[in-house]
């Protein structure tokens, strides 16, 4: 779909506000229907949609393989740093009444960073499953021209 | 911040993070020592929790501060506590004993997601076993299950990815089978919290949703612990996996779901509704036995030396379930000390195999070309006893263990085993349990046969012991089989008390 100029004038226009939605599905999670796992699908979607039109190795251009991997490993510590915090300031693990003077605000900010933990994993771990199915027939290619022996 | 008041949580919670860690530090090296000092943390924990446990009774923990059961509990008593010893106390062998021979099994790239999954499936096995939460349960295995599917299809022979794809077909049934389960606890209860569910459910216990759940939760539980017609999964994951994680899982995965079980059947539905009014002591007594001698039959003729002791961890799974089927302080007691006894004796022999592999003249250190090299198959084990005399002793005394020869673990459960029967009066029941454990001698007799009698081919006559860094953690395990046979303070004096609580001391 490389050549396809209506497809990727549409691409272009739209992946900005894909990424913006997710956004708020993100931050509107607290209030309606959303969080952190919707989110990290939207945004991952947001990338597999540019893979789709421009090629997976221009997405992987655009977010490298490291960076994948460093998102689906720091959201859990990310998640599991929020519990931390809790226990460090005198509460039990996942304590987020401890995290502000207010207990309310507290529960705000400790569900806050669960979910951005939440989003930043989901959409690294959907990134991963899309580009390791995306470039599986090539990897088999490559390894059948250098003789197989892996 | 009081760390002994907060045991419980970090015990799950420092392993848990030691996976990602093990992910952002993307080298092999660093990611051992970060897996491995999260095993070790969460067995000192593991040993400070027994502590608290024996001294001052079981231990609730609320996570985020939430009271049950509104909230998630963790709760230690002393059969969690002991399982937790024993979960926890594995990763912390077995992990050193991966550094060593890791490099032959798996190409370096990827060492570094070999212990992120390791750390994680250490993280499920813990949780289930710590938390008391029933939909938590859920949550746990699965975390442990799909990284274990992971660490299967990991085995350099290419059958270990069918090995684990058939895992993950059975494993998922066994899954579903128990949150439907739990499902129907919920809609009968209305609680998650284990404790709550088993006061709820006194009102409603007869009725056919709760008869269901029992059913659903007893198929799945079964499915993963490997109970006899429910075991097919077994065989193959064990012989095509990395023999490190054959060790771990043979020593933790099948006895975390025991544990499941007996938390479910005494904790939950309370003996009362499981064994009087059920015919499920007689089913379970059943396949019990044919566990017993069935899978321990079917180890006598492997050829491979993995598979044959896989097959007989199906048949010790059965001395396990038929302690259950008695429904006695005595049987439960024989199936919690056999529980974690065959774990250590088990995980013993998988690593001196694993040893043995190790430094084979035929091991390759990368490719999946050759599996039938890797296979330590009878015929390239004559005479092995005089190359490798530490580490065929070794497998001899495991062996030993496992067909309850007095002096090793093997023989206080059996001896628990046949208490039991006898003070049901059941005889017959007490030969059955002697004649199994021939099979038992038949089936170590062919390793002794072939390792020790057998002349070594030629060529092969110089001695190439396994390194002393593969062979500690071994024979570490091979002291503790010989050590629970002699001293059975720990073992046998967690489980009597544990069972005597689990129980009400009624039984």
């Amino acid at each position: 779909m490389r050549h396809d100029l209506v497809l990727r004038v549409v691409a272009k226009l739209l992946i900005p506000f894909i990424l913006v939605f997710a956004l708020y599905v993100q931050f509107h999670g607290d209030f309606g229907p959303g969080g952190g796992f919707q989110a990290g699908v939207i945004l991952a979607a947001g990338i597999v949609f540019y893979a789709l039109i421009y090629g997976v190795d221009t997405a992987r251009k655009l977010v490298p393989d490291w960076l994948v991997e460093t998102l689906l490993a720091s959201g859990v510590l990310i998640y599991a740093g929020v519990g931390f915090a809790g226990l460090l300031l005198g509460g039990n693990f996942l304590d987020y009444f401890v995290l502000d003077h207010d207990p309310i605000h507290g529960q705000h900010r400790g569900i806050f960073w669960v979910e951005v933990g939440v989003a930043v994993t989901v959409s690294g771990v959907m990134l991963k499953i899309f580009y390791m199915f995306a470039s599986r027939g090539r990897l088999d290619e490559e390894q059948d021209k250098g003789g197989g022996d892996a | 911040m009081n760390i002994a008041a907060h045991l419980p949580v970090l015990l799950v919670a420092i392993p848990l993070i030691s996976a990602p860690l093990a992910v952002l530090l993307r080298h092999g090296g660093l990611a051992f020592a970060v897996v491995t000092a999260a095993a070790w943390a969460a067995f000192a924990s593991a040993i400070g929790l027994w502590m608290q446990v024996a001294e001052s009774g079981p231990i609730a923990y609320a996570i985020g501060n939430w009271p049950p059961p509104w909230g998630i509990e963790y709760r230690v008593d002393r059969l969690s506590s002991l399982v937790l010893l024993l979960v926890s106390g594995m990763a912390a062998v077995v992990l050193p004993w991966c550094r060593a021979t890791l490099a032959r099994e798996l190409e370096t790239d990827r060492h570094y997601l070999y212990y992120a999954m390791f750390g994680l499936c250490l993280t499920g096995l813990l949780g289930i076993t710590i938390t008391g939460d029933a939909f938590n349960i859920f949550v746990f295995l699965e975390i442990s299950s799909l990284s274990t599917y992971v660490l299967i299809a990991l085995g350099r022979d290419r059958r270990a990815l069918v090995a684990a794809y058939q895992y993950l077909i059975m494993g998922s049934i066994g899954a579903t089978f128990i949150v439907i389960g739990i499902g129907l606890l919920y809609l009968m209860t209305g609680t998650l919290n284990l404790a709550d569910m088993a006061q709820r459910l006194a009102a409603v216990d007869s009725s056919r949703p709760v008869l269901a759940a029992l059913a659903f939760l007893t198929v799945g539980i079964s499915l993963k612990l490997a109970l006899f017609p429910l075991h097919q999964w077994l065989p193959n994951a064990y012989t095509y996996a990395p023999s490190a994680v054959t060790a771990f899982l043979a020593a933790t995965a099948t006895k975390v779901s025991v544990y499941v079980l007996i938390r479910f059947y005494y904790t939950v539905f309370g003996g009362h509704l499981v064994f009087d009014r059920l015919p499920l002591p007689e089913v379970m007594l059943g396949l019990s036995l044919i566990a017993m001698f069935g899978a321990s039959f079917i180890a006598i003729f492997q050829n491979n030396l993995k598979r044959l002791f896989a097959y007989s961890s199906i048949g010790q799974i059965g001395y396990i379930t038929l302690g259950l089927s008695f429904d006695s302080i005595h049987g439960l007691t024989a199936s919690i000390v056999h529980l974690v006894n065959h774990g250590v004796t088990k995980g013993a022999v998988f690593l001196l195999i694993g040893g043995m592999l190790a430094v084979s003249p035929a091991g390759r250190p990368s490719g999946r070309k050759r599996p039938e090299e890797a296979a330590p198959t009878f015929d390239k084990l004559a005479g092995l006893a005089r190359r490798m005399p530490v580490t065929c002793f070794g497998i001899v005394l495991g062996g030993l263990s496992l067909i309850g020869v007095p002096g090793t673990a093997g023989f206080v459960s059996k001896w628990y085993l046949i208490l039991a029967a006898m003070e049901k009066g059941q005889w017959w029941l007490v030969a059955a349990i002697l004649l199994s454990s021939l099979l038992a001698v038949a089936y170590v007799w062919r390793f002794v046969e072939v390792a020790y009698f057998r002349a070594p081919p030629p060529g092969e006559s110089g001695r190439s012991e396994a390194s002393p860094m593969v062979l500690a953690p071994a024979l570490l395990l091979v002291a503790a089989t010989i050590w629970f046979g002699i001293d059975t303070s720990l073992t046998v004096g967690t489980a009597l008390d544990a069972a005597t609580q689990l129980t009400g001391g009624s039984r």
